[in-house]
């Protein structure tokens, strides 16, 4: 299980990187997505992993229970890059939109210095 | 009621940024005024709150009530409340440029995104709990994407995917450091975690010093440290300038950050991240300074000729946090207020050339009001590189006093004093291309003088940007004159900073028993 675990972020980082330095819009925003699922991954295992267990302290006896917390966490971590996704989805979309290029590198300017001066 | 004073800074714009959406999204004039009332209600209150934490006390408000480990916090001390009476000062000024300058009507929202911006600001200068302040970078973060491409265009466009991309990369490894983190301490409460760093046996420490670092690194990309700086010039410089002068604050953000973090957490007396730090971070602002200076000296657009503007006063801010002292820190705080308010001044100056002008630095003909502009240029330009009239001549001299002792000092003064150097020739340099060298131009009627922006100009309301860039300039020599009181208000920052015991106890109630 720790294996599976720990294999599944590290490939999945590895990928989303991979993705990121491909560096046009749509690989990047896939490889930013694997990223945030690998961290998402990774903060669930933070409080260990436990198997069938409640997320719930037993005071009257010694019980197995797992972390919640780590759980409050992925889901905040979910919510906010949901809506980061869809932000940078709309802001890549609007840059292709209006150069009709998808790469994410910022082109050399040639312009500019002859029509001012 | 005065207690629930505390979460006024956040819940304030947290409430006016939808009101304006939803209510009067179609009225201008009357977002303009909720807006403006919204800061100067925020400068009002963060002015309470710091006359509160005057007297060194720290204040802790507890959301919901629930007690301080397993609830989140927020925590006003000396450094917080200076941190947001500097927000909610900066925001005033550049609010009413923007409106002054009609950068606000060249695009949907700018007013609610302004005060989601500062909402996450001043979240995160007042959180004490580590999980909520990546809530709250991630707030600000949100609302800067907005800022940062308003009003369009196709090289905003293309560098605000740049800095979507960069910092949402940077969001994931503060994910990845807090979560090592908590698997280590099992707590993100700050003061909690300072407890629990405290306790950890030296030989299990591998995890924590992972942690301390990835922390240390997000950090670095908020505050453009070296490596890690290739953001900030293309998004500063793309971006509207007052967005840009209102990001000023931003990577102070970062900055606090790593005062914060590295006091409060993992601090100079802490065994297990002893000598994490200083090895490297020392080189790299030196290194940060340098590259802003050159940069500063290389720049064909004014736009990023402010922005290496920024990355050198960052440098030198991080040279003095990096020395990791109760000195360099007090010299740090001031010179963090000083070099926030020159970067935004030289950004709205910036705008006020380039309106008339362009963008390219390059000879042209004078333009309107180009003696009232040329003198504001000099001025940002000669408190951005330290000259003496000005505060940040005062702020240099600190940082190079507090040097005494360190093993690098001479490479610190030599970098620092061949840093200022650099930038007053590249800042004459720009200066002298903008406003003298037109002169000499021969008067040519074809495009330049039919262009729109002359009537433009007139139509709008002329005076407002000017008494914005006088307000800043007005803080900077009030920082100057007043110079006495703020260094000792920042060394008695310093002192709270590096002891911390007091911030703990009161965060996790263990002196009110």
């Amino acid at each position: 299980m720790e294996l599976l675990v720990a294999s599944a972020v590290g490939i999945l980082t590895a990928a989303g990187i991979y993705l990121i330095l491909r560096r046009r819009s749509f690989p990047v925003i896939l490889g930013l997505s694997l990223i945030t699922y690998a961290v998402n991954v990774f903060l669930f295992a933070t409080g260990r992993l436990a198997t069938g267990a409640p997320p719930i302290l037993n005071k009257y006896e010694e019980v197995a229970y797992t972390d919640p917390l780590p759980q409050a966490l992925v889901l905040t971590a979910i919510v906010i890059s949901f809506g980061m996704t869809a932000v940078v989805v709309m802001i890549a979309l609007g840059a292709y939109l209006s150069s009709r290029d998808d790469s994410t590198a910022m082109p050399v300017e040639a312009d500019g210095a002859e029509e001012d001066a | 009621m005065m207690e629930h004073l505390l979460i006024a800074p956040v819940v304030l714009p947290a409430l006016v940024a939808p009101f304006i959406i939803m209510a009067v999204r179609h009225h201008l004039d009357l977002q303009r005024i909720f807006s403006l009332a919204s800061v100067v209600l925020l400068a009002a209150v963060s002015l309470t709150l710091a006359a509160q934490a005057l007297d060194g006390t720290v204040k802790v408000y507890e959301l919901g009530d629930w007690p301080a480990p397993f609830g989140i916090v927020l925590v006003l001390d000396r450094l917080s409340a200076m941190m947001i009476v500097l927000t909610s000062l900066l925001a005033l000024p550049v609010l009413l440029y923007a409106i002054g300058s009609g950068w606000d009507t060249r695009g949907a929202n700018f007013h609610a995104l302004f005060q989601f911006q500062l909402m996450g600001i001043m979240g995160a200068f007042l959180t004490g709990d580590a999980f909520n302040l990546f809530v709250f970078f991630e707030v600000l973060l949100i609302a800067s994407y907005g800022l940062m491409i308003h009003s369009g265009g196709t090289r905003r466009f293309q560098a605000g995917v740049q800095y979507v991309v960069f910092n949402l990369l940077g969001s994931t490894l503060f994910l990845f450091a807090l979560g090592t983190l908590y698997s280590v301490t099992g707590t993100l409460n700050m003061a909690d975690l300072a407890v629990k760093v405290a306790q950890i046996p030296a030989e299990d420490t591998a995890l924590l010093r992972v942690g301390a670092v990835m922390l240390l690194l997000v950090f670095a990309i908020k505050a453009s440290l070296l490596p890690l700086h290739f953001w900030l010039p293309s998004a500063y410089a793309n971006a509207p300038m007052p967005v840009a002068a209102l990001f000023a604050i931003m990577t102070k953000v970062g900055a606090y950050s790593i005062l914060r973090m590295y006091t409060l957490i993992f601090g100079p007396d802490v065994e297990a991240t002893a000598g994490l730090t200083e090895a490297w971070l020392l080189p790299a602002a030196l290194l940060t300074l340098g590259a802003g200076a050159v940069g500063v000296l290389g720049s064909k657009k004014l736009g990023r000729l402010a922005a290496f503007g920024a990355i050198a006063s960052m440098g030198t801010l991080l040279i003095a946090i990096s020395l990791f002292t109760q000195t360099a820190a007090a010299a740090a705080l001031y010179y963090l207020v000083h070099s926030t308010l020159a970067a935004a001044l030289l950004f709205l100056v910036a705008d006020l050339v380039m309106e008339r002008q362009g963008q390219w630095i390059l000879p042209q003909m004078p333009m309107p009001q180009t003696g009232l502009i040329s003198a504001l240029f000099f001025a940002a330009a000669i408190a951005l590189a330290g000259m003496p009239p000005l505060s940040g001549f005062l702020g240099k001299l600190l940082v190079l006093d507090a040097t005494r002792g360190v093993d690098l000092a001479p490479w610190i003064w030599a970098v620092i004093l061949a840093g200022s150097l650099t930038t007053i020739i590249g800042m004459a340099r720009a200066g002298s291309l903008l406003f003298w060298k037109g002169h000499g131009l021969p008067p040519q009627d074809t495009d330049t003088s039919a262009e729109p922006p002359q009537e433009d100009l007139a139509a709008r309301s002329a005076q407002l940007p000017f008494v914005a860039c006088f307000g800043l300039l007005g803080g900077l020599v009030a920082l100057t004159v007043f110079a006495g009181p703020a260094t000792r208000y920042a060394e008695a920052t310093a002192a709270q900073l590096y002891a911390p015991a007091a911030y703990i106890d009161t965060v996790l109630g263990r002196t009110q028993e």
